[in-house]
């Protein structure tokens, strides 16, 4: 291993010395020569009629450049959506129009009504509150099922109903689903809520437009994901700038979880705005705007049963979920309680029969996208407190009751009835390690000393598999992908030797610079200290689709994999031939190319040198240079799983619950950077515990939110998660990428939220309040303590 | 426009700002120092943290005005004079205690503040006093852990450290 860190070494985050002194550079600390500062005067009520839109007072205001409205939109492009979903009978989902700014309705409270332009923040702000805008309220449709109830308030009035689609997976299993239920020795039916939640990554998002007139070339600085999706977004679908003359960057993006994967109003605008008026536009989201602006997450309604055998053998699964869309699709919003949701429902079992239904609906709400985990936590959800149930109606152990059903180490390559095929995993070997590194068997002791204080202990359980490493291009464009989903790296050898590699994965705080360079260093044996890992600028790295889906290592490590292997064959011909040896006798270690058998050698920077001052080079056969560009396109998803298990206490006389401790036993396959991984787990640990115990994204009946801010959403605390304990040591290498990962982001997020639950219903079991089968999140105090007094 | 003048990590600054100036803005745009951070609106995130007259504040709670001839003390202000890192970021990087560095200014400047009023805080007091700083990314275990860790306490039982 290179000695400042190769793969498997906990190497220090280098991005973390420009973060910890304060320089880091994200898009909120740009700020352009001449720059004008956009104020987006949004919609207040849920769903209304726009009659007319008075700004003459604005426009006279103080340092006020301009003030737009839908009528300057007119003719440009809608926001698109990136995936296509087909229902259950053959026919395209609803799609209705997404403008820029509203078009005489608005369907959300925060949809954009009109932008004032100004030379300050402050003037923009003070000239949009004298803006008068006729609007007549309508009543709005918020919950899903009225949504589609006859004679309920279209959020479009151009489509024929809110429903966005009736999707079934897989249609063709329905009959048989429904003959297994029939046949079935026991059945457990659950119905839960998956509440909504706001993804709310520190960062507000930011963009700026600018634009320079005499080279016609447009740039938005914006804190995305995937810098290169939005230009392919904007500029052919909205409006039409042809790449070369739109460049993208994404600096310092401090955090995502999903809700800057999107293309976004502001982005569009900004770089519309700019051009209009030959001046850098900026705008920077306050939180409160966040709130009705950004993507949501989650937010379904399900009903799931199983049906089982006489020996307990799980013998069939059937859902029904109410997906809530929000007013518009957001960029990725249909694929999530589809392709994302329905293909996991088989979980770490050996189910045979699977049929899943659901019907996504358009609601007065703030659209709906993927947030950390994205359909994978939904379906885990479902299954992992189904099962649960299931053992606790059964009278067994929940332990014993997934080890019977669950897929066999001898079993893999596994084919599931919805449409995946998990290649490696070993479910039983991370269920012993959760329980042991929990300390199970003392679970008893603990629990009899918590009676003796009056607390309620309980233990939970969830085993999770998820689908990683988005995707092969080839099957999710049959599913409905309007994109391809590789990624690609350039990987430029400079002439002394030091490397620069250009990435389509952007890093949000994964760490990417510090990885990237370990996954290099460890290929050639130089230091890691010798590579620079560039991103987030598409005017410099390969088109790529950017960091979500747990699929920068797995996909886009692939490709600088590849890359660097290009990189490594020539470099061996070049070595070949200034040692004058054949290409076959060459051997790279340790950044030393020598011949086999001999004692001949030429270091790595005796052979870049050669590339670029090629005087000894064989240049009748070989092109100077040593720069090489990958792409890499997954031939399937990778399937990380684990066992998470969860110890609580709950206090009989307020319903509170503490999360005493968590344990999670992954298998991520390799790992590249230890220290990296277990903080990510971390942190999707906090926010599975945030969604089970504190966060509801909540809309009264009017679609007003009533959580719009931080004193009103409950976000967790240092002092509401506990520390945890976290395990990667079970491996089963994902055998179809070079470096055998799977991918470890979301993980936290979708094995958490079940096991929380299932500790606290284990804990009221055990106290004897056994009516209580279920709670749905989030867990409050008040929520706990109502669901024990009833009877 | 009013001139506002105050040190801010030792040096003596001056800058004209309106009377609704945030001491935040002031620092962020005025005195360009990018690195206190704007997280929300309503004083709960802490990512704008900094410190006048050696007190913790939350700048977005501040007015420039008010900070009229006091000592501020920025993120900027935190390293080393030689430039190295200072014994508190050391201790993030070693352990991890940042993802995406935004909500880290402000975690580094309570840490701060936690230490010179407890210098040995047990890990129950550090979550309690760290419930003003909101962070997404770190789910908080090697926040705690970093700063275990500055107050010269043993945290090798919290999992893997750097290298």
């Amino acid at each position: 291993m290179p000695k400042d860190g190769g793969i498997g070494a906990s190497t220090k985050r280098r991005e973390d010395l420009r973060f910890l002194t304060g320089n880091g550079r994200y898009t909120d600390d740009i700020n352009l020569r001449g720059q004008l500062h956009a104020y987006f005067l949004r919609s207040q009520v849920a769903h209304g009629r726009i009659n007319a839109i008075d700004s003459s007072t604005a426009q006279g205001m103080p340092g006020v450049v301009r003030v737009f409205t839908g009528a300057d939109f007119e003719g440009v492009g809608g926001l698109p959506c990136g995936w296509q979903v087909t229902d259950r009978f053959g026919q395209p989902m609803q799609e209705p129009a997404h403008p820029v700014l509203a078009q005489g309705k608005v369907r959300h409270v925060g949809d954009p009504i009109a932008v004032v332009v100004a030379e300050s923040l402050e003037q923009a702000r003070d000239a949009a509150e004298t803006i008068e805008v006729d609007i007549t309220e309508l009543p709005a449709a918020v919950d899903m099922k009225a949504a589609l109830a006859e004679g309920a308030p279209k959020v479009h009035d151009d489509l024929t109903s809110n429903l966005c689609y009736d999707w079934g997976f897989v249609e063709e299993n329905k009959g048989a689903v429904n003959e297994a239920f029939e046949k079935a020795a026991h059945t457990v039916s659950l119905e839960l809520v998956n509440q909504r939640l706001v993804a709310n990554p520190m960062e507000p998002r930011v963009a700026v437009g600018d634009y320079d007139p005499w080279n016609d070339m447009s740039t938005l600085y914006t804190t995305s994901q995937n810098p290169h999706v939005i230009r392919l977004l904007m500029g052919a679908f909205v409006l039409g700038i042809p790449e070369h003359k739109l460049r993208v960057v994404a600096p310092d993006v401090g955090g995502g979880f999903g809700s800057k994967i999107f293309h976004y109003a502001e982005e569009a605008f900004c770089t519309f705005a700019a051009r209009k008026l030959k001046k850098p536009v900026k705008w920077t989201a306050s939180r409160s705007e966040a709130f009705i602006s950004d993507a949501q997450g989650r937010d379904h309604v399900t009903k799931i049963e199983l049906a089982l055998d006489a020996d307990h053998n799980f013998t069939a699964i059937r859902t029904e979920t109410y997906a809530n869309m929000g007013a518009y699709l957001s960029t990725f919003a249909p694929s999530v309680p589809t392709w994302l949701h329905g293909t996991l429902m088989a979980g770490n079992y050996k189910t045979p029969l699977i049929y899943v239904n659901v019907k996504a609906v358009f609601t007065n709400t703030v659209p709906v996208d993927a947030y950390r985990g994205a359909g994978r936590p939904e379906a885990t959800f479902q299954l992992e407190r189904l099962v649960d149930k299931a053992a606790r109606e059964l009278g067994v152990d929940p332990i014993e009751l997934r080890r019977k059903n669950f897929i066999q180490p001898d079993q893999f390559p596994y084919a599931t009835p919805v449409a995946v095929e998990y290649d490696t995993g070993n479910y039983d070997a991370t269920m012993d390690k959760m329980l042991a590194l929990s300390d199970y068997a003392g679970f008893a002791a603990r629990a009899e000393e918590s009676k003796k204080r009056g607390k309620l202990r309980g233990f939970g359980i969830a085993h999770y598999i998820e689908a990683c490493g988005i995707a092969p291009s080839n099957l999710v464009g049959q599913l409905g992908a309007r994109a391809g989903l590789y990624e690609s790296a350039t990987v430029r050898v400079n002439a002394t030797g030091s490397i620069s590699v250009f990435t389509g994965s952007h890093s949000h705080g994964q760490g990417h610079e510090t990885t990237f360079a370990q996954v290099v260093a460890e290929m050639i044996g130089i230091d890691a200290g010798q590579v620079e890992i560039v991103h987030g600028d598409t005017s410099n790295t390969p088109m790529g689709m950017g960091t979500y889906g747990s699929r920068s290592l797995a996909v886009g490590g692939s490709a600088l994999v590849r890359a660097t292997n290009k990189i490594i064959d020539k470099a061996k011909k070049v070595a070949a031939h200034l040692l004058e040896a054949s290409e076959a006798d060459i051997e790279l270690k340790d950044g030393k190319f020598s011949v086999a058998g001999t004692d001949k050698s030429v270091d790595w920077a005796g052979v870049t040198l050669a590339a670029y001052v090629p005087h000894n080079y064989p240049l009748e056969n070989l092109e100077p240079g040593l720069e090489e560009t990958a792409f890499y396109d997954p031939s399937n998803f990778t399937y990380p799983a684990g066992a998470y298990g969860c110890e609580v206490e709950v206090d009989p006389e307020t319903g509170k619950v503490d999360v005493l401790s968590f344990t999670a036993a992954d298998d991520f396959g390799n790992v590249v950077n230890p220290m990296i991984v277990e903080g990510q787990v971390h942190g999707g640990l906090a926010q599975g515990i945030g969604q089970a115990l504190l966060e509801s994204c909540t809309y009264d009946e009017n679609g007003q939110l009533v959580t719009g801010s931080f004193m009103d959403y409950a976000m967790p605390r240092a002092d509401d998660v506990p520390a945890y304990t976290v395990d990667h040591s079970c491996v089963t290498p994902c055998t179809h990428n070079p470096l055998g990962v799977k991918g470890c982001g979301e993980a936290g997020a979708i094995g958490s939220p079940p096991a929380v639950v299932n500790a606290v219903i284990d804990a009221l079991h055990r106290g004897g309040l056994t009516h209580v089968s279920h709670i749905d999140m989030p867990l409050t105090p008040s929520r706990v303590w109502s669901a024990m007094q009833a009877k | 426009m009013t001139k506002i003048s105050m040190t801010v990590n030792g040096r003596s600054v001056s800058a004209e700002a309106e009377g609704r100036t945030l001491l935040v803005n002031f620092l962020r745009e005025a005195l360009e120092l990018t690195g206190t951070h704007v997280g929300c609106d309503t004083s709960q995130c802490g990512a704008c943290v900094v410190h006048v007259d050696g007190k913790a504040v939350k700048s977005c709670t501040m007015l420039a005005m008010d900070a009229e001839g006091a000592s501020v003390t920025t993120i900027e202000g935190m390293a080393n004079a030689d430039g190295s890192l200072g014994t508190i970021q050391q201790a993030f990087q070693d352990h991890h205690g940042l993802q995406c560095g935004f909500c880290t200014p402000g975690m580094v400047m309570s840490t701060a503040a936690l230490l010179a009023e407890n210098p040995k805080p047990t890990e129950a007091e550090v979550r309690h006093y760290l419930e003003g700083n909101i962070c997404r990314c770190t789910g908080y275990h090697n926040i705690v852990k970093a700063v275990l860790a500055a107050s010269g306490q043993d945290v090798s039982g919290m999992g893997v450290a750097a290298e």
